[in-house]
């Protein structure tokens, strides 16, 4: 055991602290629009070797050697100090490592750079209203006419369609091909005759699901990621992306800071509530819960920087269903803080993101909010289909 | 940057598990398990020669020098094994000897209990609790006063180590005059209790470091998380075997989703406390400012979810599982040990609540 990084990452550490000292920004650029402000201080990153670390250079990144530590010091700094560095949205989050893996040189370089800049937007198309956990009985059909694609069907619950320019999804390309052999991956511009995007109001009140309807949409037939019919093998990949991003601890731990700023800002028999002793041992109980997750997460992540996956495969299956266990038991323990004053919660005007501000409407928020993880990415019960069957060696269930 | 085992830790956790499949298969088990004795001077002899009775003592008293990681690797594979032995209340007092006796002391008493010639117990608990603040045995003149409760493997034991009012220690001879053993029937046959009478028996104050039982308990929360996770494993692993092999309806019963979801779950509720017990142990070690509420937090959590994981294993055995003669019980028992010896979850909140900086 040593939970230190060592000097040479002290080093870094420091020298990176000293950088983001540049944030926020000050005299002429703090006047510049928000977004403009984050887009300059994340290309200094980039500059300096801290965003997009070890994306090639030619793809829009730093271009430097991968190394888990660095990257652990990466997101530890940048976190403490709130300033903009990897953004970690569909885009940058789920399809660049998916190209990086599996695109051409030329998807590469056309599209990576400008998804890294936030220039381009993407949205995941997956699921389809016939098919959510059974995935790949998908239908919507893509079939190449010429040097392209043409799109007709219908996929849902697709975050982040409204503001996308491009989607990254599953089509059935092969009809006469097995059920997951017929499906490719393809790369299809939003913004066209033949793609309609419809709002979905989310249980949270907010805008951010729809449905894209497919009637002749078209895509260029070098938009085709890998092979024709590999697109499943190649959406396993960016799903392990998916599962690890919610699985990241510092969804919870941020959401546990949220209880304990609820807990001090709201009163329980004239006092503040985390004075009260039976609030205090329900949070120690639930401090418990958020440790697990975080040591857990501190092993699985020394285990892949030295290399040795394979000793922490069984907590990698489990800490998606893990990590959302636990965000269910914060989310109720705040709700209930807020006592009978939870009858008058209005939602927070909120989209997908924590509320950090302890109020009512944030609480009630974050309760509904908590739901999302344990849906997006496989359902809680398919992730205890793949624990059982690939972890605990169980037989599989009856499929068609 | 390492979070993880060592290749010699590794091995060392190999070894004992090896050990302890070998020489207390579960025939050999029921049989220990059912007399109720709770030690086989065989399985000692093992222990001591593969030199677990005195891992955690200083190499100068023919201890191995080790630290609480390993010991709590060595706890793991007793509790996955529901191996019955004296060892942890050996190794607390053994523990307590080390931190807080004179030179003099420890050069008298550990290097027979560094080889397991002499065993040694831990008195802890009283009516008011398990901390040491709440000790109320009296030491005067030499003399003890007072009673301590659910004392594991008293009758084992050649000398015991008592923790004393005002959050002292001292030891007392086994046979000394004034000290009264009366056993009292304990959860878990595997781990044999007793209530001890002090009567003006003859001990002799720890004279060195006044913060030894701070460090002995939260050593103790950690061996006993560590013991309740390879018990919650081995629940977990018997009952994912037996639903492999239990067939109705024409299949597995593992095939139904019903139950590999609830045997899933038990997984999930029992792996990532691996790492809280790695921390707690390497805290122990190597981090003292975060050791008490560490230690707390993995025994809180630990053996709370091995009781869980205890009844669903119970009710996913159906009839057999309610039966004296299914092995799931030993198990179980020892999760109930775990849990409430040296205080319950409930009472580790508090402390936790107690020492948390929010």
């Amino acid at each position: 055991m040593d939970l230190s990084y060592g000097e040479e990452y002290e080093v870094f550490r420091r020298e990176l602290r000293d950088f983001l000292r540049g944030w926020p920004l000050t005299g002429a650029e703090a006047e510049l629009p928000p977004e403009e402000q984050e887009q300059l201080f994340r290309k200094r990153g980039i500059e300096a070797g801290y965003v997009y670390r070890s994306i090639p250079a030619e793809y829009g990144g730093a271009g430097l050697e991968s190394n888990a530590i660095f990257d652990r010091v990466i997101q530890e700094e940048y976190l403490a100090s709130g300033a903009p560095g990897n953004k970690l949205d569909q885009g940058p989050g789920l399809l660049a490592p998916t190209l990086l893996e599996f695109g051409t040189e030329e998807q590469k370089r056309e599209l990576i750079p400008p998804t890294l800049a936030g220039e381009m937007q993407w949205c995941q198309g997956y699921s389809e209203p016939g098919s959510g956990s059974d995935l790949a009985s998908l239908q919507t059909t893509a079939k190449l006419e010429g040097d392209e694609w043409v799109l007709h069907g219908q996929k849902i619950w697709t975050s982040n369609a409204q503001n996308a320019d491009m989607m990254f999804g599953l089509f059935r390309t092969e009809p006469d091909a097995g059920k997951h052999a017929g499906i490719s991956y393809l790369l299809v511009p939003v913004k066209q005759p033949g793609v309609d995007v419809r709002p979905l109001k989310q249980i949270t009140g907010s805008l951010e699901f729809n449905e894209v309807f497919f009637d002749g949409a078209r895509a260029p037939a070098k938009n085709l990621v890998g092979k024709r019919g590999e697109g499943w093998t190649i959406s396993r990949a960016t799903l392990k992306h998916e599962r690890n991003l919610i699985g990241n601890p510092r969804l919870m731990t941020g959401q546990f800071e949220v209880l304990l700023a609820t807990a001090r800002a709201t009163q329980k028999n004239g006092r503040p509530a985390i004075e009260d002793p039976t609030v205090r041992a329900r949070i120690a109980e639930l401090e418990c819960w958020v440790r697990a997750c975080e040591t857990t997460n501190l092993r699985m992540f020394s285990a892949q920087a030295r290399g040795e996956e394979l000793s922490v495969m069984l907590s990698m299956m489990m800490i998606k269903l893990f990590s959302t266990q636990v965000m269910d038991k914060i989310a109720l323990a705040a709700y209930d803080l807020i006592g009978s004053e939870a009858l008058l919660a209005p939602f927070a005007e909120n989209d997908s993101i924590y509320d950090t501000s302890g109020t009512r409407a944030g609480v009630a928020h974050n309760y509904f909010f908590s739901l999302g993880p344990a849906i997006a990415g496989g359902a809680s019960n398919i992730q205890r289909n793949i624990i059982g069957e690939r972890g605990l060696g169980l037989p599989r269930d009856l499929r068609r | 940057m390492h979070f993880g085992l060592t290749e010699e830790q590794q091995l060392l956790q190999e070894t004992v598990r090896g050990f302890a499949s070998g020489e207390c298969p579960p025939a050999r088990l029921r049989e220990l398990f059912d007399t109720g004795e709770g030690h086989d001077p065989a399985l000692w002899k093992g222990l001591a020669e593969m030199g677990l009775t005195g891992l955690l003592l200083p190499e100068a008293h023919g201890g191995a020098g080790l630290g609480l990681l390993e010991q709590a690797l060595v706890m793991e594979e007793l509790g996955a094994a529901a191996l019955p032995s004296p060892l942890l209340g050996h190794t607390l007092a053994g523990l307590a000897i080390a931190l807080g006796g004179s030179d003099a002391q420890r050069a008298r008493w550990l290097p027979a209990l560094a080889t397991g010639e002499k065993i040694a117990g831990i008195a802890v608990a009283e009516a008011e609790g398990w901390d040491p603040e709440t000790w109320a045995l009296r030491l005067e003149g030499g003399r003890l006063e007072g009673r301590k409760r659910f004392v594991p493997h008293a009758r084992h034991a050649d000398l015991l180590v008592a923790g004393v009012a005002g959050g002292g220690l001292a030891v007392v001879e086994s046979g000394a005059a004034g000290l009264g053993v009366e056993d009292t029937p304990g959860v878990d046959l595997a781990h044999p209790l007793a209530e001890l009478q002090f009567a003006g028996a003859a001990a002799e104050a720890l004279a060195g470091d006044a913060g030894a039982a701070q460090r002995v308990r939260d050593a103790a929360l950690v061996l006993l998380a560590a013991d309740a996770f390879g018990a919650a494993w081995r629940l977990v692993s018997m009952t994912v075997d037996y639903a492999k092999q239990r067939e109705q309806f024409g299949q597995p019963i593992a095939q139904f989703q019903a139950v590999k979801h609830e045997l899933a779950d038990m997984a999930t509720a029992v792996e990532p406390s691996r790492a809280l017990i790695w921390y707690a142990a390497h805290a122990f070690d190597a981090l003292p400012d975060e050791a008490p509420r560490a230690a707390a937090v993995a025994k809180a959590h630990v053996c709370a979810r091995a009781c869980e994981v205890g009844r669903s294993a119970v009710e996913l055995h159906g009839g057999i599982g309610f039966t004296w003669e299914c092995d799931v019980q030993i198990w179980l028992k020892r999760a109930l040990f775990d849990r409430a010896f040296f205080g319950t979850p409930e009472h580790q909140h508090a402390r936790i609540a107690a020492l948390a900086d929010w």
